[in-house]
């Protein structure tokens, strides 16, 4: 029965044997079915995630018995021979996440602040509203932007002015060719940054004015009550969006398929090309041939969501405790 | 003593104009994305583009006028499919369900929500693709209905517990049992707010191009039905920008515009209805 307010019914209704003839009641005016219906809609939603899981279970059987565990630690991906392993895709996908969060964070945090703190209302409500546009652009159309605008930029300028300065670090070296780890980094650097900045900036909004106003009066500028008192206070929520965001560039495809190379390799080198678990999905699909190699394929899947679910409810879990307000309402 | 009060006001200007530059970066990144886009693409964007078929490999012009339907298409069943399970879902959630039940199915809707969107395209493959044997519109459909779920289960449920209790209160204290009052007073109060959450995962769904990969697939022609492999817009642009083909660079970023076009009109008509009935609520 509904957790729904004061019913007529249930003020009037006496217990216990009243149950039953509430229950009919409700059942002749058609309160029960509607109730059944709804509830058979809200049931689907549980079972489609449950069969979600289960096909992505029972659709990677083969790969699962044959290699095991060491699906995740073989190196090797070759269709011919019959031979899949997991690591450079995973290497991929994790690399890329790393350098996307690693130049959203600083970027999007600092706006963040700028739009909580010091922006005045007005502006700062235009330029959360652009900012929220940019996160609805649809991916294929970042891919687009990657291949011709992102890749040309880094060949001819980026790569090569990063190799003569800090070409003596393994990380930036072999021949430049644009497309690679870095390319696809800055891609979802891009794309992450428009979440992490519309989350950390609600999160900041939600700390107490008495919080600023007690370091303000304590003599702190307000770059310091800002530091110290409302980031610590937010930082929870912080981290929220910044796993929020991670959970999206890891699961992110069409952008990353366009612009990472798509070369099944690990390399030291950020300006190698790679290739991620979602691209790889994305690419050879629909041209597997066999059990084994669509199945492999299929495993990647399950990889790729075990990953983006922890993600995802760290995320909820850390937002949460900060905003204050469960998904649960009273 | 006064030169670290110097020091502090030094830290504090240059902070805090760092996070100005930041929000600056961040925001002009968004501007010259769209400008780029509007500026080279518009520049593509003709009548033929609109209303012709892809021209063969080698032939300048032509359009993508399948692929726009082929849109329309797939996103016909994602809503037909779609929208249904998540607007039941959302009224159960809202007005009907108990304890246990709502947290199980809160979970899995969120749960949905974060499956990354080419896993649905391995579901749909997995469930609609292989038994019918081959690639088809509806499997590219489910895949998007299926995103829509969760997003509208969301927005649903947050519509209706806006509405005010005692409005409730009044319909059954008239006597109208709970099943009426959900559907004459409850969801028409909050309609308007319900068909713009719909719109807006509609918009969302409508870029995915992940989960039509090897669903939908991709057609030069006009598709036959609903059990054949369909263009779609998000999927022309992928296969057109990877192409070595110049004139196929073209007509992606002109159909990067139109798809970017439909999504932004969505999203910002979207909004401004949201912000006048917050407006008007005050």
């Amino acid at each position: 029965m509904g957790s729904l307010p004061l019913t007529p019914e249930r003020i009037l209704a006496p217990a216990p044997r009243g149950r039953v003839r509430v229950f009919w009641k409700r059942l002749r005016s058609g309160d029960e079915v509607a109730h059944l219906i709804t509830g058979v809609f809200a049931a689907a939603i549980f079972l489609i995630a449950a069969w979600v899981v289960a096909e992505l279970w029972r659709g990677s059987a083969l790969p699962r018995h044959q290699f095991g565990w060491h699906f995740l630690f073989s190196r090797t991906w070759d269709p011919v021979s019959g031979a899949f392993g997991a690591l450079p895709f995973i290497y991929g996908t994790v690399v890329t996440s790393a350098l996307a969060l690693l130049v959203a964070v600083p970027l999007g945090v600092g706006a963040a602040i700028f739009l909580s703190e010091l922006a005045p209302a007005g502006l700062s409500q235009a330029l959360t509203f652009l900012i929220e546009l940019l996160a609805a652009v649809p991916s294929v159309i970042f891919g687009l932007l990657g291949i011709f605008i992102l890749v040309p930029l880094l060949r001819s300028y980026g790569e090569p002015f990063l190799k003569s300065t800090l070409g003596f670090l393994p990380l930036f070296q072999g021949p430049a060719y644009g497309v690679g780890f870095l390319a696809a980094g800055l891609l979802l650097a891009i794309m992450i940054i428009p979440f992490i900045i519309s989350i950390s900036r609600q999160v900041l909004l939600a700390v107490p004015r008495e919080q600023r106003e007690a370091a303000l009066a304590l003599g702190a500028t307000l770059w310091e009550s800002t530091w110290k008192v409302v980031v610590p206070y937010a930082r929870k929520g912080i981290l929220g969006s910044v796993f929020l965001g991670l959970a999206r560039a890891l699961g992110e495809t069409m952008a990353v398929t366009m612009v990472i190379g798509n070369d099944p390799k690990i390399s030291a080198s950020l300006l190698a090309p790679g290739y991620s678990i979602a691209a790889v999905i994305a690419n050879e699909f629909a041209e597997a041939t066999g059990d084994l190699y669509l199945q492999s394929l299929i495993e990647l899947g399950l990889v790729l969501f075990v990953l983006t679910i922890i993600i995802n409810a760290l995320a909820r879990v850390l937002v949460l405790t900060t905003a204050g307000r469960g998904t649960e309402h009273p | 003593m006064k030169e670290r009060r110097w020091r502090r006001r030094v830290i504090n200007v240059v902070m805090l104009s760092l996070t100005g530059a930041c929000a600056l970066v961040s925001v002009s990144v968004l501007v010259l994305i769209l400008g780029y886009l509007f500026w080279h693409g518009g520049r593509y964007l003709n009548w033929a583009f609109l209303t012709q078929l892809p021209k063969p490999v080698g032939e300048p012009g032509g359009g993508m006028a399948n692929a726009i339907v082929g849109s329309g298409r797939l996103l016909l069943v994602a809503s037909l499919t779609g929208v249904p399970v998540g607007f039941m879902g959302g009224v159960y959630l809202s007005e009907f369900g108990g304890r246990t039940v709502p947290f199980l199915v809160r979970y899995a809707a969120d749960l949905l929500n974060g499956v990354p969107s080419i896993i649905m395209g391995i579901f749909a493959y997995t469930v609609v693709v292989i038994p019918m044997h081959h690639f088809s519109a509806l499997a590219g459909g489910l895949a998007l209905g299926a995103m829509l779920i969760p997003i509208v289960v969301r927005s649903t449920e947050e519509f209706l517990r806006a509405v005010p209790q005692p409005l409730r209160e009044g319909a059954l204290a008239l006597g109208a049992s709970q099943w009426k009052t959900v559907a004459t007073v409850v969801v028409p109060t909050a309609f308007q707010g319900i068909a713009t959450g719909i719109l807006l995962s509609l918009a969302r769904v409508a870029g995915e191009t992940a989960p039509l990969l090897f669903t939908s697939f991709n057609n030069r022609f006009w598709s036959s039905g609903w059990d054949q492999p369909v263009a779609s817009l998000p999927v022309m642009i992928y296969t057109y920008a990877i192409s070595p083909y110049d004139d196929w660079h073209r007509q992606a970023w002109a159909a990067g515009l139109i798809l970017l076009l439909l999504v932004l009109v969505a999203n910002v008509g979207a909004r401004l209805i949201l912000s006048r009935r917050a407006a008007v609520r005050g």
